[in-house]
């Protein structure tokens, strides 16, 4: 992978992620090394608890890292300011809105802060990407009607036109496919897939929906007590990453369906 | 930000609304003025003298006056529960009410610890309005500083709670070494008035609730990326800290100032948003700030006409007639509507 450095869009280095306390740091996982090529759809998987969420948040810069860098675009993300990360990473994160009075359309637009004057006016430009969101995720129809009137999934694809519509090179989930049934998991991850080829968008989520990410991502983050792994479903699969991810006594995985079993 | 929806019915009729309780405002009081003269009255064209000198000097500054504290109070209502993520969120929950209060009570009750000539100068009307407007600044701050270091929403409620029954507290020891007069001197204040105000001294409240509702305007933009959460907020490029500071500073410029001129008035803070939200069915703020600013204007006025007693020589606390007026009609909007719009 190292022939096409350019199209790296967000690369740690000896990334050390966790908490800081007054007497000490809490270290989740350090000595993170990975790198996200541009265009990809890249699946982040764990098992409750191991710090999957903290490594989001602390790559969408919402908590501090404790040594080490993350590079975005080639600049670090210290230095980068709050209005300038706004243009390069949207995020969808798991939280409530605190307002659901809302309509779709209005949500959408909320992307397009970053771009717009003062008191939030929509330029003829803004109004051209909110459209332009609105019809890659096919909520349409939903345009007019208020959030609180949505059912989860639809509120999810809403959540994911918005970050479309703030234009960024990067779009950060965290757990997209939570509180959603078997169908609406599958198509908001085929969705995402395909948002990648179409705008050439890199697309970061975690999820829990291992088979469903091995089928369609380009690359996976499998995160473990003490490392992180990074590569292609195929190889890793290979390599049998994901038979050390849960302890073995309920669950094993399966190599040939690509997927979890439970063992007798 | 909606293209497809316009709120222009809407804004013609509150304007017009505006417009009709203003006049009827000014027509009511105890001496009773002809509809007709009350217009030739405003262009100060009346033959009357004395009804001339009734309604720019009293009935005028008072409508006026009802107007900037009905919007007012509407605005900060609004800018603090889209802060505090909190429907039940308004002026007088969150301290600044109590905190007016106690500079008041510190000023009123308290210059009898200064003595003598001092205590004349203290309990003028400008010391006053500077002890209320420094009182809810320094509650408000002190709430926010605790309220930074809690994530729920519930817990800062409860904590701008504890900071009004700590204020109360102290003025109740204050009261308790007043003098009776001192004390109904500050029970009378907080009735709440909206007469008594000089021209000069409208003009002051004017520039200073002009000042706040300018950073209230500043800060749409940031108030409805505030409407996704914190964490969106930021990820749209919103200075958090910055953006908190400014509309606590509108919200202790205008609350603090009303309560300074025109007494702890409950109720509307709290009422009008959300009477504002059911009536335009949106959360954005640039069609709610416009919109609040007006239908409190309008409820004030209503509220004050009431508590002249048409007729009559009496005049009302208006703190007890907006709370009357107001609690059951919010009250009616839930049930019919079920829901509460958030």
């Amino acid at each position: 992978m190292k022939e096409n450095k350019s199209n790296i869009i967000l690369k740690t280095e000896n990334l050390s992620i966790g908490y800081k306390t007054k007497k000490k740091e809490i270290v989740v996982v350090s000595n993170i090394n990975v790198e996200l090529q541009q265009g990809q759809l890249i699946g982040l998987v764990g098992a409750n608890g191991i710090g999957k969420s903290t490594l989001l948040r602390t790559l969408i810069k919402v908590q501090p890292s404790l040594s080490g860098s993350i590079l975005l675009n080639g600049i670090d993300l210290k230095q980068t300011t709050t209005q300038e990360l706004a243009k390069r990473l949207s995020i969808v994160l798991t939280e409530q809105l605190t307002s659901k009075n809302l309509s779709v359309y209005e949500l959408v637009a909320l992307g397009r802060h970053p771009y717009t004057n003062w008191i939030g006016n929509l330029s003829q430009k803004d109004t051209q990407k909110v459209d332009e969101a609105i019809n890659l995720v096919n909520i349409s129809e939903l345009k007019d009607k208020k959030c609180f009137e949505l059912s989860d999934g639809q509120l999810q694809k809403v959540m994911i036109a918005r970050a479309l519509a703030q234009d960024t090179d990067i779009i950060v989930l965290d757990e997209p496919t939570t509180h959603l049934d078997m169908y609406h998991k599958a198509y908001i991850l085929k969705l995402l897939q395909r948002l990648t080829k179409e705008t050439g968008k890199t697309i970061l989520f975690s999820s829990h929906e291992i088979d469903l990410a091995i089928q369609l991502c380009d690359t996976m983050l499998v995160m473990t007590n003490d490392t992180i792994i990074c590569d292609q479903p195929c190889n890793l699969i290979k390599k049998g990453v994901f038979n050390s991810l849960f302890p073995k006594d309920m669950i094993a995985f399966d190599t040939k369906t690509g997927s979890f079993k439970i063992t007798q | 930000m909606n293209k497809s929806k316009t709120y222009k019915p809407q804004f013609l009729l509150l304007a017009f609304l505006l417009i009709l309780c203003f006049f009827v405002n000014i027509s009511f009081g105890s001496v009773n003025i002809p509809f007709k003269d009350i217009f030739s009255g405003l262009f100060g064209t009346i033959d009357n003298s004395s009804w001339q000198v009734i309604i720019t000097d009293f009935r005028l500054p008072k409508a006026i006056t009802a107007i900037l504290v009905g919007s007012g109070l509407g605005i900060s209502g609004l800018l603090m529960q889209t802060l505090f993520r909190n429907p039940l969120a308004g002026p007088f929950v969150l301290g600044i009410s109590s905190g007016a209060s106690l500079g008041v009570a510190l000023v009123i009750l308290g210059s009898g610890l200064f003595g003598g000539l001092f205590a004349a100068a203290l309990t003028s009307k400008w010391s006053i309005v500077i002890a209320a407007s420094l009182g809810s600044f320094i509650i408000l701050l002190a709430v926010l500083a605790v309220s930074s270091r809690v994530r729920d929403t519930m817990a800062i409620l409860i904590i701008g709670l504890m900071f009004g029954s700590i204020t109360a507290a102290v003025v109740s020891v204050l009261s308790f070494f007043s003098s009776a007069e001192q004390l109904q001197q500050y029970i009378f204040w907080g009735f709440g008035s909206l007469s008594n105000l000089s021209w000069s001294e409208l003009l002051i409240f004017a520039g200073i609730y002009l000042a706040g509702l300018l950073l209230s305007i500043l800060s749409i933009k940031g108030l409805n990326s505030l409407l996704l959460g914190d964490n969106y907020a930021k990820s749209l490029g919103l200075n958090l800290k910055q953006n908190r500071l400014i509309i606590i500073i509108a919200t202790s410029l205008i609350a603090g100032t009303i309560t300074a001129f025109a007494g702890p008035i409950a109720f509307i803070g709290l009422a009008i948003p959300h009477l504002t939200r059911q009536i335009f069915t949106t959360s954005n703020h640039k069609i709610l700030l416009p919109a609040v600013c007006i239908f409190g204007a309008i409820v004030m006025l209503i509220c004050d006409s009431i508590a002249q007693i048409p007729g009559s020589d009496y005049v009302l606390p208006i703190n007890a007639i907006t709370a009357l007026v107001g609690a059951p009609v919010v009250i009616w909007l839930l049930v019919r509507q079920r829901k509460m719009i958030f």
